[in-house]
């Protein structure tokens, strides 16, 4: 198990080198420097400036002075909050988004598991036509749609809770969030789990353990639930990287100090090393959570050995 | 067609295009993916033509008529916005765009897809190995902000975005094309159609093309939709299409701005987004029960 996860973290390094490649040169080849203000700078002046950031280098030296930085956890100055560097406002903005997305994970296990299993042990009945109804609304209406429509039901309509706001995390302040956030992964983790679940009561060893005369109960909760479990861990990966780019939107519209937002108004401003440096954290943070997913997948089933 | 009368068992399966047509009886069985159907070409040809039909146009402003709630005297069917445009051709305006960044990016992804599926699958060995291996990389890169890094860096420009988007949604498609390609040509029937002496070209088009588009056209009603999140979501972020262009993303972010005064200017363009998306999932669902061959 530890070596493959070296293995797969070795693997994780030409991605990364992609990523970062493509975030730099992408960047470097875009109109316009950071300097361009509305007042033009006097040339000496914005030489300074180009020695003190070293834009005045040639490319590739400046292409490996920003990945020797990154391996110190450098991503640089951000060009637009001018007091701070991008590992500050990266580091300023995680916990929040990490608690948010982090929440919304659990809400979606904790609401999604228990619905897929109830509409797979009532199939056909009216709970499964309710729980898989609701889904594919869940499913089809995307979390910018539904977001706008809870702070406008829940927090300007109703009133009972703050349409907007971080509030140093207050309650309150994170149901909105969250429940968007989680919306759409609730709906694909019940649908996939009543599919599993039903596939694992129709095979041979629940029939088994019927004929022997367990309880219904013993069947379902010792027997059928934990191979189910199955490709809903496996797709826990895709669900993390959805709320991870779910959140983006979330915490704009909420406005939520998370890496999220950081990220569309770095975008928005043009703040490029802002932009790129969560590029780059985003990026580590999917492959780091991949990797998490498959040795917690291996954990769950005996078949699958991770040796070599 | 010599083959015929040698195996009359395989009449059934090689008589005129009867996979797609025993296909759409599947799906023609299918209430909600038919009643999609219909829906879908209904929102279609209205994003299409009505444009046409309302009395306004896309920036007209009717300067009577700021901010007017939904009401069927005065004209504004579903209301105007606070500028005093009718929104319900902006809305219809908004459909067009966003069902041709739908269609557009959905046949870049299509033919990037299959085209690189096809090879990989079709060579086999170690170049299909090399090629799986990049678009494993691929799939493992956040692409969402790749393609948001690349909308700020060129600027928001629709073709940008046709080929951005049509970029990220491609690898589903190679990998479904190239496992499709390499089952099915160790499959026996293509065997059997070699040893009767079929001709390479038929065996392509009369075997392995009818076998492996089942998936291929299920996986595109899937990726319509997707393309369409996906292009809302960057015009919501204010990454998408620019004025005087909208698209329902724009219009869905607009209306959030003003949704404490104005609800509709939300309400409107989200129902149009959310049907459309319903329509397609129920529509994709349909085809694959209707295409699906484990089934038949």
């Amino acid at each position: 198990m530890l070596s493959y996860s070296l293995k797969r973290l070795l693997q994780a390094i030409p991605t990364m080198l992609i990523v970062i490649t493509i975030a730099f040169f992408l960047m470097r080849v875009a109109p316009g420097g950071p300097f361009d203000g509305e007042r033009a700078l006097p040339p000496e002046i914005e030489a300074n400036l180009m020695a003190a950031y070293h834009l005045d280098e040639p490319l590739p030296q400046q292409y490996l002075r920003y990945l020797g930085n990154l391996l110190q956890g450098d991503f640089g100055p951000s060009f637009k909050y001018k007091d701070f560097s991008v590992t500050e406002l990266i580091l300023q903005g995680f916990p929040v988004s990490l608690e948010i997305g982090g929440l919304a994970i659990l809400l979606a296990l904790a609401l999604g598991l228990p619905l897929g299993i109830a509409a797979a042990l009532n199939r056909n009945s009216a709970i499964d036509y309710a729980v898989m109804g609701t889904a594919l609304a869940g499913i089809a209406v995307p979390n910018f749609v539904v977001a706008p429509l809870l702070a406008l039901v829940f927090g300007v309509l109703l009133g009972w809770l703050p349409a907007g706001g971080w509030n140093d995390g207050a309650l309150p302040n994170l149901v909105l969030p969250v429940v968007a956030l989680s919306i759409q992964q609730i709906a694909y983790i019940a649908r996939m789990m009543r599919a599993s679940m039903i596939e694992v009561l129709g095979s041979h060893y629940i029939r088994t353990a019927r004929a022997k005369g367990l309880s219904e109960r013993l069947v379902v909760w010792r027997h059928a639930i934990r191979p189910a479990l199955l490709p809903v861990v496996s797709y826990l990966g895709p669900a993390i990287a959805g709320i991870i780019t779910g959140s983006v939107v979330i915490e704009q519209i909420f406005g939520i100090p998370g890496i999220g937002r950081y990220f569309v108004q770095g975008a928005l401003n043009r703040d490029y090393t802002l932009v790129m440096g969560t590029v780059v954290f985003y990026g580590a943070l999917i492959v780091l959570l991949n990797l998490v997913v498959d040795l917690l997948y291996s954990a769950l089933d005996p078949q699958i050995r991770y040796d070599d | 067609m010599t083959s015929r009368s040698l195996t009359p068992d395989a009449d059934a399966g090689m008589a005129g295009d009867s996979l797609g047509r025993e296909a759409w009886r599947r799906l023609k069985q299918n209430k909600a993916a038919m009643a999609s159907l219909w829906l879908l070409a209904t929102i279609t040809l209205v994003c299409v033509a009505g444009p046409w039909l309302t009395p306004w146009g896309l920036a007209d402003v009717d300067w009577n008529a700021f901010g007017v709630a939904p009401t069927l005297d005065g004209g504004h069917w579903l209301g105007t916005d606070a500028n005093g445009r009718d929104l319900l051709t902006r809305t219809l305006y908004g459909g067009r765009v966003s069902l041709s960044v739908a269609l557009v990016a959905t046949l870049v992804s299509l033919a990037i897809g299959v085209l690189y599926g096809a090879v990989s699958g079709y060579l086999g060995g170690r170049v299909d190995n090399l090629m799986m291996r990049f678009v494993d990389i691929m799939y493992s890169l956040p692409f969402m902000f790749l393609v948001i890094l690349l909308m700020v860096v060129f600027g928001r420009n629709i073709l940008l975005i046709y080929a951005a988007i049509g970029a990220v949604e491609w690898l589903d498609m190679a990998r479904i094309v190239r496992g499709q390609t390499l089952a099915l040509k160790r499959r026996e029937f293509i065997e059997a159609a070699h040893a009767l002496g079929v001709k390479d070209r038929k065996i392509v088009t009369r075997h392995l093309i009818p076998n492996a588009i089942g998936p291929v056209i299920v996986y595109v009603t899937l990726t319509v939709p997707k393309v369409i999140l996906l292009e809302s979501f960057l015009s919501f972020l204010g990454l998408g299409v620019q004025e005087p262009l909208t698209s329902w993303g724009v219009l869905i972010s607009e209306g959030t701005d003003m949704m404490q005064t104005a609800p509709w200017m939300l309400l409107v363009p989200s129902v149009f987004l959310a049907l459309t998306l319903f329509c397609l999932n129920f529509l994709g669902d349909g085809l694959r029960d209707a295409l699906d061959p484990k089934t038949r």
